[in-house]
């Protein structure tokens, strides 16, 4: 084993999960999308993995803690358990870097900075700041819906490419 | 056999499921839109809002059968609570059980309820229940875009055609006898205040009315006066349009105790 990475459970079930895809957004995964919280290392040797939900009524919680669990247990972490983490509640400034990248390259435009906390003045026909089309750059593009395929999305349409593209809504 | 489950009431449960119980029958009648939208976008918000509100909802009814428990009651679970409960154990807004109606009627009830649920988690943040304020502090950034969605409904259609502004104001006039059930007080409000669980219904009234106002007057409608009636249906005393809602949302466990896939 001369010159392996002595790397502890913990750092090694962070890796596992940095490789367990979104199943609504397989270009990321669990980690990129800032969801795992946490990886606690219990008395018993066994792994917690402290999860957030997206949003309450996401679908893909209960594949996504299935997910987890199993790919711990093929790289021989296992057993572990998910644990559910309500708050603070997860926002899309938690995204990583990388992550957001992976969005756009798959093409979906990454979400900007979340909604400050407060007041928040009622808007009409909102128009929300310029989302850039992540097929060909432009900025001259138009919001179609507020709600996409999945609850974390919204509708664009690119005027320049005309290629319609969904946008990660900041939440 | 799975029978009717049966609630002790108490006043923390009675202010919880207010809440949840007009998230779970409004996403119902959400629901009802699937497939039948004017346009595929609006299929596909009405069906996410309505998917948001189920999450909400599992998310309080877990809550609240976690507190029946230890209030000395059963332990319920979230589907326990939602399909196995009898008509006069729902605490819901009577506005939220009306019949879908027409899409003026259902954007301009998703401005009111969407407003008043909104306000509801921009408060019970401060719960002095920490899992009451942790679901909230979620629930509130998803009802932020659904209440800016049915403000641009609302004032789309009222500033439309004629047709379109006729149907708002119809719609105006059948939810206005609805509103003052969303203010009214009881016990129930009155203990969630003293305790800090949440705000009594009273006092979101002046916020609700700015916010509403704020959207119709940009569109030249008005609130109307309160009357004095009170629907009934967050005291269980329900209109006859529950019974249809829970004949199809609970169908399955009554025909199928127990059924999963």
């Amino acid at each position: 084993m001369c010159g392996a990475e002595v790397i502890s459970k913990v750092e090694a079930a962070w890796r596992v999960l940095d490789q367990v895809p979104d199943p609504e957004v397989p270009a990321i995964s669990v980690r990129d999308l800032g969801i795992v919280r946490d990886v606690l290392l219990g008395d018993d040797g066994d792994l917690t993995i402290v999860v957030t939900p997206t949003y309450s009524g996401c679908p893909a919680t209960e594949v996504i803690n299935q997910s987890i669990t199993d790919a711990l247990a093929e790289a021989g972490l296992g057993p572990a358990r998910v644990e559910l983490r309500r708050a603070p509640a997860w926002t899309t400034d938690w995204i990583s870097e990388a992550g957001r990248e992976k969005l756009r390259a798959y093409g979906i435009a990454p979400p900007g900075p979340a909604l400050a906390e407060g007041e928040q003045p009622i808007r009409f026909m909102a128009r929300a700041p310029a989302i850039a089309c992540p097929r060909c750059g432009s900025q001259q593009t138009e919001r179609l819906s507020a709600f996409g395929s999945t609850a974390c999305k919204s509708l664009y349409r690119c005027i320049a490419c005309r290629e319609p593209f969904e946008h990660f809504k900041p939440i | 056999m799975t029978a009717s489950i049966q609630l002790q009431h108490s006043p923390r449960l009675t202010h919880l499921l207010r809440i949840a119980d007009t998230a779970l029958i409004q996403a119902q009648r959400l629901s009802e839109w699937c497939g039948h939208a004017p346009i595929l976008e609006e299929d596909i918000a009405l069906t996410n809002i309505s998917l948001d509100l189920i999450g909400q909802t599992r998310g309080l009814l877990t809550h609240a059968g976690q507190l029946h428990a230890q209030g000395g009651g059963a332990a319920f679970d979230e589907d326990q609570l939602a399909f196995l409960r009898d008509e006069r154990d729902y605490r819901n807004l009577t506005m939220a059980e009306l019949p879908r109606g027409d899409f003026a009627f259902t954007v301009l009830r998703n401005l009111f309820l969407g407003t008043w649920l909104k306000l509801q988690w921009e408060r019970l943040r401060d719960s002095s229940d920490a899992e009451l304020a942790a679901i909230a502090g979620k629930a509130l950034k998803e009802a932020r875009y659904h209440q800016q969605h049915a403000a641009d409904w609302v004032l789309r259609l009222a500033d439309g055609t004629d047709e379109s502004r006729q149907r708002v104001q119809a719609a105006l006039a059948q939810l206005a006898r609805y509103i003052p059930e969303l203010f009214a007080d009881d016990a129930a409000d009155q203990a969630a205040s003293a305790n800090g669980w949440g705000p009594a219904r009273t006092a979101l009234r002046e916020a609700w009315e700015a916010e509403v106002t704020a959207v119709f007057s940009e569109c030249g409608l008005t609130l109307p006066a309160a009357t004095k009636f009170v629907s009934t249906a967050s005291n269980g005393v329900h209109t006859e349009h529950m019974g249809r809602i829970l004949a199809e949302m609970q169908y399955l466990q009554r025909a199928y105790p127990n059924g999963v896939w």
